[in-house]
C-alpha cells in the first residue's frame, strides 16, 4: 500500500497528492508517469508524475477530477493508503543539451509541465512559461512556474487574470518578439496541443508533446494508448508518453480519447450518486 | 493391486455446461470428471513401459505412474507425483494443448482416442484442492537468492522449484496481481481466477516472495537486482507489444488487440455486473487470428453479448493453431468460422467508430518455410464484413523494456531474448530467461517447462560456484 503523506486542493477541481513510494522516487524523472488504482477493484490510471523527493521517498502527483476514478482517488485523504502505484513507466523527457526553451502548459497539464521547466532551469537552460487556463479560479503551480521561468505569460480564456486569450497568441508573441527557441514543449488538452504545433511548424521549431491516452498496463502489453505518429503505429507507455508534436495525428488520438466518454459520464454520475449517499 | 483395464475405444467424454446457456455466462465450460469417471478413464491406460506420453511433456510428468494412481483410487498418490514436475497442476490440466502433446502420443490412441490425460490431470489437482487441508510444507532455506522476473506461468513455476529447492525466491510482477496470462488473459470460463489464485497461495505458503507493481527494467534494473544479493535472475516477462497488421483503420474506436480486450475483461473484471471497467457493448464482433487468444476474445465477445462473433483467419480449418477443444467449444456457442479470409481495411462511420471490415477470400499454396501452406489472395474476392468491433489477435513482439535496460543482454532480430540451449542461460553469467520473452508468443506450457529447465539450471550454476 501507498501511503498519502500530503494532500492538497490546487483548485476547485485540481488537488495534489504526496504519495510514499521510495523506489519510484529514486528512479523517477520529469514526464514519465505513473498509474495508480485508488481501492481494490478501481480502474488502473495512469497520471504522470508532478514532482519527486529522492531523499525522503515521495512521489507527487495532481490531478483533476473528472470522472469516476479520479473522483473515488479523491474521497482518500492524508494517511490513507492508496490501493496501487506503479512506476515510473515511459521515458523521461529529453533535457540534454537545451539553451533556450518555451514550455507551455494548459490546464491541469501545467502539473506535468513544472517538474520539466524545473530540470530544464536547474541544468542552466534558460525558460520562458506560457501557461493557460479558463479562469483565475482554476489557475495552478504560479509561483512554481515563476521560480524557475526567466519569463512568464499567464494566460486565462475569459481575460479573469494575466492576459485574455490562448497560450497559442502568447507562444507566438514570444517569438515575434525575437526569441529563439531550442524546442518548444507543449502539455495540455489535445486541442492545445495541436494548436501550439501548427503554431511551431510555421516557424519551423522542434515541438515535444507529452501524450496521455486510454490505456491499462503501461507497460507495453494492452496496447490501447497506441498512436500514429509519423505515419508509424507507436505505443504511449513504452515509446513516450513525449512525442515529436509535427509527427503526431493529434485528430486520431482525440478520436480515440472519446471512447468510453459514454460510460465515463455515466460513471461520473453514479460515483457523484454514491458521494451524495455516504456524505 | 491388478487393475481391471477399461478397453473402451472412447474417451470418457468431459461434462461440460449447455452451449446454449454458457454462452450467456463466466462460468467455467468443463465441469470436470467425477470420481468415478476418472477411476474409469485411467483404467484405460495400459501403463506402457517406454511412456511415450511423458516423452512429450514439456515438464516430463511420470504420467502412466500417476494415471495408475489414479484407478487404485490414490488421489493423494496421484497429485504427489505431478507436483514433483509441475507447479501449476490445475492450470495445466486446463490449458495445455494435450493433443499434440501427452494425448498425441499416447498409444490407445491409434486405434481409438487416447486416454483423457488432461482430463485426469485436472481431476487429480481439483480433488487434492478440495480436499487437502495440510498447508505445503516449508523446505529448509539454503541461504541463497533468486529474482524472478514476472509472476505467469514460466516465473511461478521457476519460483517454485527453486523454492523447493531451498531458495529465497523473490518474484516480480509489473501488474497488480500475480499470474500473468493466467489472471490477464485466459477467461474465468477456461480456467477459473480461484484456481490460479490457489496455486500462488500454495507457492506463497513455501516461501516464494511476491512483489506485485514492480516493473523490472523500470523501478529496478537487472543489474540492481544482482547488487540486492541476488545470485541469480530469471527473466519470464511474457510476450510484449500487441501486433497490428498496418491496414488502413486499425486506430478506430472500436479496433481493440486481443490483450487489451482480454485484459479489461478478466484483470479488470469487464465480465462482472457493475464492473468500474470501461469496455464496447458491440453487437457485431470480427477477431482477426486463429489462436488460443483469439477464441477466447471471441468466445468472451460472445459471453459480453454479442449477437454475432466471427473467427477471420486466412488460413483454413485445418491450420487453426487454437487446441481443438478450444475450436469445438467456440463452434459450439455459435461463433462464426470466416477462415480462407484476410482483412485488408477497416473501415470507420463519421464518429470515427468501426462500421466494417473490407476483407478479400484466400485460397492455399505451396507450403512456407513453417511448412504451412501459404495462403493467397484471390483475385477480386474483396467483400465487406459488417461489424462494429474487430480484436486483433494474430501475436505480441517482445517487450523492450528489460532488455533496453540490460547492457550485454543479447536478443534477436525480433527483440527475442537468446538463450543457450535448453538450459534458458542468456549472453549475461547468472541471467537466465524462459517463456514467450524467449519464443515469442506460445503456450503456457511451453513457457512453464522453461522455467523448469532453467530452475534445474540456476541451481546447478549456484551450487557450482561453492565448489
Amino acid at each position: 500500500m501507498y501511503k498519502i503523506v500530503r494532500k492538497k486542493s490546487l483548485n476547485p477541481t485540481v488537488a495534489l497528492m504526496e504519495i510514499e513510494a521510495p523506489l519510484i522516487a529514486k528512479k523517477a524523472e520529469p514526464g514519465q508517469f505513473i498509474i495508480f488504482r485508488a481501492k481494490e477493484d478501481s480502474e488502473r490510471v495512469p497520471l504522470t508524475i508532478a514532482d519527486f523527493d529522492r531523499e525522503k521517498g515521495t512521489v507527487t502527483i495532481i490531478y483533476q477530477i473528472v470522472g469516476g476514478s479520479t473522483m473515488e482517488l479523491d474521497t482518500l485523504n492524508e494517511g490513507d493508503s492508496l490501493q496501487d502505484f506503479v512506476g515510473p513507466l515511459g521515458q523521461p523527457s529529453e533535457t540534454e543539451g537545451l539553451k533556450k526553451v518555451a514550455v507551455v502548459g494548459g490546464g491541469v497539464g501545467c502539473a506535468i509541465a513544472y517538474p520539466i521547466a524545473k530540470k530544464l532551469s536547474s541544468l542552466g537552460c534558460e525558460v520562458h512559461s506560457v501557461v493557460g487556463f479558463r479562469n483565475k479560479d482554476l489557475v495552478i503551480l504560479e509561483d512554481e512556474f515563476k521560480a524557475v521561468s526567466s519569463e512568464l505569460r499567464m494566460m486565462t480564456d475569459d481575460g479573469s487574470y494575466g492576459n485574455k486569450g490562448l497560450v497559442t497568441n502568447a507562444l507566438e508573441e514570444l517569438i515575434k518578439e525575437g526569441n529563439q527557441y531550442d524546442e518548444v514543449i507543449a502539455i495540455g488538452p489535445l486541442i492545445m496541443m495541436k494548436f501550439v504545433c501548427q503554431l511551431t511548424k510555421k516557424y519551423d521549431i522542434k515541438t515535444v508533446v507529452s501524450m496521455n491516452p486510454i490505456m491499462i498496463d503501461g507497460t507495453g502489453m494492452c496496447g490501447g494508448c497506441r498512436l500514429t505518429v509519423g505515419g508509424e503505429t507507436k505505443f504511449a507507455c513504452v515509446d513516450g508518453p513525449d512525442f515529436d508534436g509535427h509527427l503526431v495525428d493529434f485528430d486520431e488520438a482525440m478520436h480515440r480519447g472519446t471512447m468510453y466518454r459514454d460510460f465515463e459520464t455515466h460513471a461520473r454520475e453514479a460515483s457523484c450518486n454514491l458521494l451524495k449517499q455516504e456524505g | 493391486m491388478a487393475i481391471q483395464r477399461n478397453m473402451d475405444p472412447k474417451k470418457c467424454p468431459m461434462p461440460v455446461q449447455d452451449p446454449q446457456v454458457r454462452r450467456n455466462n463466466f462460468n467455467e465450460v468443463a465441469l470436470g470428471y467425477t470420481y468415478e469417471m476418472a477411476v474409469n478413464e485411467a483404467k484405460r491406460c495400459l501403463n506402457c513401459k517406454n511412456k511415450p506420453c511423458t516423452t512429450a511433456c514439456p515438464v516430463s510428468i511420470d504420467i502412466p505412474a500417476f494415471i495408475e494412481r489414479v484407478a487404485n483410487e490414490d488421489m493423494e498418490g496421484a497429485y504427489e507425483i505431478i507436483s514433483r514436475s509441475s507447479s501449476l497442476p490445475a492450470v495445466c490440466g486446463r490449458v495445455c494443448p494435450q493433443e499434440n502433446q501427452c494425448e498425441g502420443k499416447c498409444v490407445r490412441g491409434i486405434k481409438g482416442e487416447s486416454v483423457g490425460i488432461g482430463r485426469l490431470e485436472r481431476f487429480v489437482a481439483d480433488y487434492h484442492r478440495e480436499h487437502c487441508t495440510e498447508k505445503p510444507e516449508m523446505p529448509v532455506q539454503n541461504g541463497h537468492k533468486v529474482a524472478i522476473i514476472g509472476a505467469g506461468p514460466s516465473g511461478l513455476t521457476a519460483a517454485g522449484d527453486l523454492a523447493k529447492l531451498g531458495y529465497k525466491v523473490t518474484v516480480y510482477e509489473a501488474l497488480h496481481l500475480a499470474g500473468g496470462v493466467l489472471v490477464y488473459g485466459i477467461p474465468e470460463f477456461r480456467l477459473p481466477k480461484i484456481i490460479v489464485q490457489k496455486e500462488i497461495d500454495n507457492l506463497k505458503a513455501i516461501g516464494v516472495d511476491i512483489e506485485t507493481n514492480m516493473v523490472i527494467g523500470k523501478v529496478l534494473t537487472v543489474d540492481e537486482l544482482f547488487e540486492m544479493g541476488n545470485e541469480a535472475v530469471y527473466i519470464g516477462s511474457g510476450a510484449g507489444l500487441p501486433r497490428f497488421m498496418n491496414i488502413p483503420g486499425e486506430s478506430l474506436k472500436g479496433v481493440y488487440s486481443a490483450n487489451e480486450y482480454l485484459t479489461r475483461i478478466n484483470l479488470m473484471k469487464a465480465y462482472k455486473e457493475g464492473s468500474k471497467t470501461p469496455i464496447k457493448h458491440s453487437k457485431k464482433v470480427a477477431v482477426v487470428g486463429g489462436g488460443n487468444v483469439a477464441m477466447d476474445a471471441a468466445r468472451s465477445a460472445k459471453r459480453m453479448g454479442a449477437e454475432e462473433v466471427y473467427i477471420v483467419y486466412r488460413r483454413g480449418m485445418e491450420e487453426l493453431p487454437a487446441r481443438k477443444e478450444e475450436v469445438e467449444h467456440a463452434e459450439e456457442e455459435g461463433i462464426i468460422f470466416k477462415t480462407l479470409t484476410n482483412p485488408v481495411e477497416v473501415l470507420g462511420n463519421e464518429a470515427g467508430e468501426v462500421c466494417g471490415m473490407k476483407c478479400v477470400e484466400m485460397e492455399l499454396g505451396e507450403p512456407d518455410a513453417s511448412g504451412r501452406r501459404r495462403p493467397i489472395v484471390k483475385e477480386g474476392s474483396e467483400f465487406v464484413l459488417e461489424v462494429d468491433t474487430m480484436i486483433m489477435s494474430i501475436g505480441t513482439s517482445p517487450n523492450p523494456l528489460i532488455r533496453s535496460t540490460t547492457p550485454g543482454l543479447e536478443t534477436n532480430k525480433h527483440g527475442c531474448i537468446v538463450t543457450d540451449g535448453d538450459n534458458g542461460l542468456t549472453s549475461r553469467e547468472g541471467v537466465y530467461a524462459g517463456g514467450d520473452a524467449v519464443t515469442g508468443a506460445a503456450t503456457v506450457i511451453l513457457a512453464m517447462g522453461a522455467g523448469k529447465a532453467a530452475a534445474k539450471a540456476i541451481d546447478e550454476y549456484i551450487s557450482g560456484k561453492e565448489k
